[in-house]
């Protein structure tokens, strides 16, 4: 119970627009949990309904237990939030804002400059505790959030989009953070828009128009049967083979990846040859056709794709 | 609540407001510079008016009245003139405001009638300082003939019912040592509480809202009281630390006398506070940018302070129905307080209305407040 979070049956409606539609979910101790989807989404809604920042329209959110909107103070000693946004104070240093954050979550006083001491290790911020926090780099200042999050010990830890803006080698280090944070019993609900941090997570919900489009393992999500057999296709013009494969006959669905088209068909053998040919009959040269193993954005593409589908045919 | 919850926040406001170039404007700079500005520069009195003469008489008599008002402070003689046009000149130029022009028949007229007449020229583009100038030259005048018929007089066998030529005219004496300076100034303490308070306070959440440092400020389990109090408690500081160094302004300064308790003066000072800080905070509350809170702030505190309170202009000279909407303007108790125990020395007994319409102020905007902010981005 103590570091599970549940959502059930969330709904959260502003005026006209559906920002989370009936989301179930839960969470283990321990555990991360990646949301991921585009801009918009719901996912940053989600967070801040569990952190008692929004009152669901209806459905419950629990964490450890409790039921948010009806005693968010007990849930927000219990919990640490990294925002989208950054939100700590740029005219205080680094060293003023942990002090100050210790100090609302009554971090007892003996134990206040140990804690600091660690959360400024752990942030590498050795060094820097004196700098106006508005002076510093993206990737301390995430750091720095995080440490300032986990000052009080939380047994959940909520981290809205921590990784946006910074460059790669600081995500890589910040998300081994999140491991080593993870690693001593805290539960994790973190957002991310980078496909690839969703290999970091234990577990991933994919996150599209308010509604949960699919729950599981990097690996599980990968493994999707409704992408039959992937091709990938090199040739000259894309974005004419793109119009030409979609909706071709044996073709399930067509997508650009990079300089290159993903494409899902149903029997590999037969598209092999095909879509040479295809090709080479609207005047398009084919480089490269080869199998490949699906990647999750891959799977993501069938899986939001087939939700639009559903959507248009309930309509 | 809890104690160092409150501090922390008090402390962080706190350095906060010192890195603020325009908040350390405001707590600084600002009562400096309304003290000196308004202190000096609204005063009622006219000194040193530029002012022309004509004297056709060019007597003895004639010379004596106008060495009065060359001694005058009121007025400074920069031209002497020997017509009607270039008087009109100087006056139409600028070169002066005021011409005084003697009649061929001054001391004629003086001995024989006992009384005469001196033609007061006005520029009354500045129809307040024209009656003013009217009425200060009248007295210089009235000053004189007295003297003039008292020296005729002496000698001779007292008359008794003798006629007194004209009598002295009140305005002197009420302007005698500037008295409208010291109404003024203990009123200015009021207006730059009033506009320090609302103003810093009026920052202060809204500047959390702007950065978007509430978000993560609501996520923690800061009760919205307790943010309150630790958000409030440095601006009372700073606002009675203003409020001293007024008080010490007028007193060393302007020389304004200070006839009461210090006590008396504290007390109010920290419910007039109570009173404007808690708008500044609700005002932020509901307008989360810094530049809309603060301009609403101005609203209701600075015009109110500065047009209904008794500061500028006397309640009781009002129309009745501005007279009964200035109960409303909780800092017309306040003005009430600071000129009494300033001026007449009141004490707490004797200021007991104003104390409890300022209080119940206290009391409603501090309820206000306390519900304005709720811990919710919705």
């Amino acid at each position: 119970m103590n570091g599970q979070i549940i959502a059930e049956n969330l709904f959260k409606r502003f005026g006209d627009f559906v920002a989370v539609d009936r989301v179930s979910f839960s969470v283990d101790r321990g555990e991360i949990m990646g949301f991921i989807g585009p801009n918009g989404a719901g996912k940053s809604t989600i967070i801040r309904i569990f952190c008692g920042l929004l009152r669901p329209t209806s459905g419950i959110a629990r964490v450890a237990g409790i039921d948010v909107a009806r005693d968010p103070e007990a849930v927000r000693q219990r919990i640490g939030y990294m925002s989208q946004k950054f939100s700590l104070y740029g005219d205080l240093t680094a060293e003023e804002n942990l002090r100050f954050f210790a100090r609302i979550y009554r971090v007892p006083r003996a134990e206040l400059d140990a804690r600091i001491r660690r959360a400024v290790d752990m942030a590498g911020l050795a060094g820097h505790t004196q700098a106006l926090v508005s002076t510093l780099a993206g990737g301390w200042r995430q750091r720095l959030a995080l440490g300032c999050a986990i000052l009080h010990k939380p047994a959940i830890l909520f981290l809205d989009e921590p990784t946006s803006g910074v460059d790669p080698q600081a995500r890589r280090r910040f998300w081994e953070l999140i491991h080593a944070t993870a690693a001593e019993g805290v539960t994790v609900l973190v957002s991310t828009h980078y496909m690839d941090e969703a290999e970091y997570c234990n577990r991933i919900a994919l996150i599209n128009k308010g509604r949960l489009v699919a729950v599981g393992s990097a690996s599980e999500l990968r493994r999707n049967p409704r992408l039959g057999d992937l091709l990938l296709v090199e040739c000259s013009d894309i974005g004419r083979a793109l119009a030409v494969l979609r909706g071709a006959p044996g073709v399930r669905e067509a997508a650009v990846f990079g300089n290159t088209l993903h494409v899902s068909v149903v029997d590999k053998a037969r598209a092999l040859s095909e879509i040479p040919q295809l090709l080479r009959a609207q005047q398009l040269e084919c480089a490269r056709i080869a199998p490949i193993e699906p990647t999750l954005e891959d799977s993501f593409v069938e899986l939001v794709g087939r939700g639009e589908a559903g959507e248009r045919e309930a309509a | 609540m809890n104690a160092r919850r409150i501090l922390a926040i008090a402390r962080k406001e706190l350095i906060q407001v010192r890195r603020d170039p325009r908040s350390l404007a405001i707590a600084l700079l600002l009562p400096v510079m309304q003290m000196f500005l308004l202190g000096y520069g609204i005063s009622l009195d006219i000194t040193n008016l530029p002012t022309c003469v004509y004297d056709q008489e060019a007597s003895q008599h004639s010379q004596a009245l106008l060495a009065r008002f060359k001694a005058s402070r009121y007025f400074r003689v920069v031209k002497s003139v020997r017509d009607y046009g270039s008087l009109r000149r100087a006056i139409d130029g600028g070169d002066c405001q005021l011409g005084i022009v003697v009649p061929w028949n001054f001391s004629q007229q003086l001995s024989a009638l006992g009384k005469s007449s001196v033609q007061a020229i006005v520029d009354a583009t500045n129809d307040n300082t024209a009656t003013l100038a009217a009425g200060y030259a009248q007295s210089v005048v009235n000053a004189y003939a007295g003297d003039a018929l008292e020296m005729r007089f002496t000698g001779t066998a007292r008359q008794l019912g003798a006629p007194q030529p004209i009598a002295v005219d009140s305005r002197v004496w009420f302007n005698e040592d500037l008295a409208s300076r010291d109404f003024i100034i203990p009123g200015l303490v009021a207006m730059i509480m009033a506009l320090v308070g609302a103003l810093l306070t009026s920052l202060t959440l809204s500047r959390e809202w702007e950065r978007g440092t509430m978000e993560l400020l609501i996520s923690t389990p800061v009760t919205s009281l307790e943010l309150m109090a630790g958000k409030l408690l440095p601006y009372f500081a700073i606002g009675l630390a203003d409020a001293a160094f007024c008080v010490a302004l007028a007193v060393g300064w302007f020389g304004v006398p200070f006839r009461g308790q210090l006590a008396t003066l504290f007390l109010t000072t920290l419910l007039f506070l109570a009173v404007v800080l808690g708008i500044g905070y609700a005002i932020s509350a509901a307008i989360r940018s810094q530049i809309g809170a603060s301009q609403v702030a101005l609203l209701f505190t600075m015009l109110p302070t500065a047009m209904l309170s008794g500061f500028s202009f006397p309640i009781d000279q009002m129309p009745a129905v501005i007279r009964a909407i200035t109960y409303v303007v909780y800092a017309r108790y306040y003005v009430t307080i600071v000129k009494a125990v300033f001026l007449k020395g009141s004490g707490l007994a004797q200021l007991a209305f104003p104390i409890l319409g300022l209080l119940i102020y206290a009391v409603v905007i501090t309820f206000i407040a306390a519900r304005a902010f709720r811990k919710s981005l919705g």
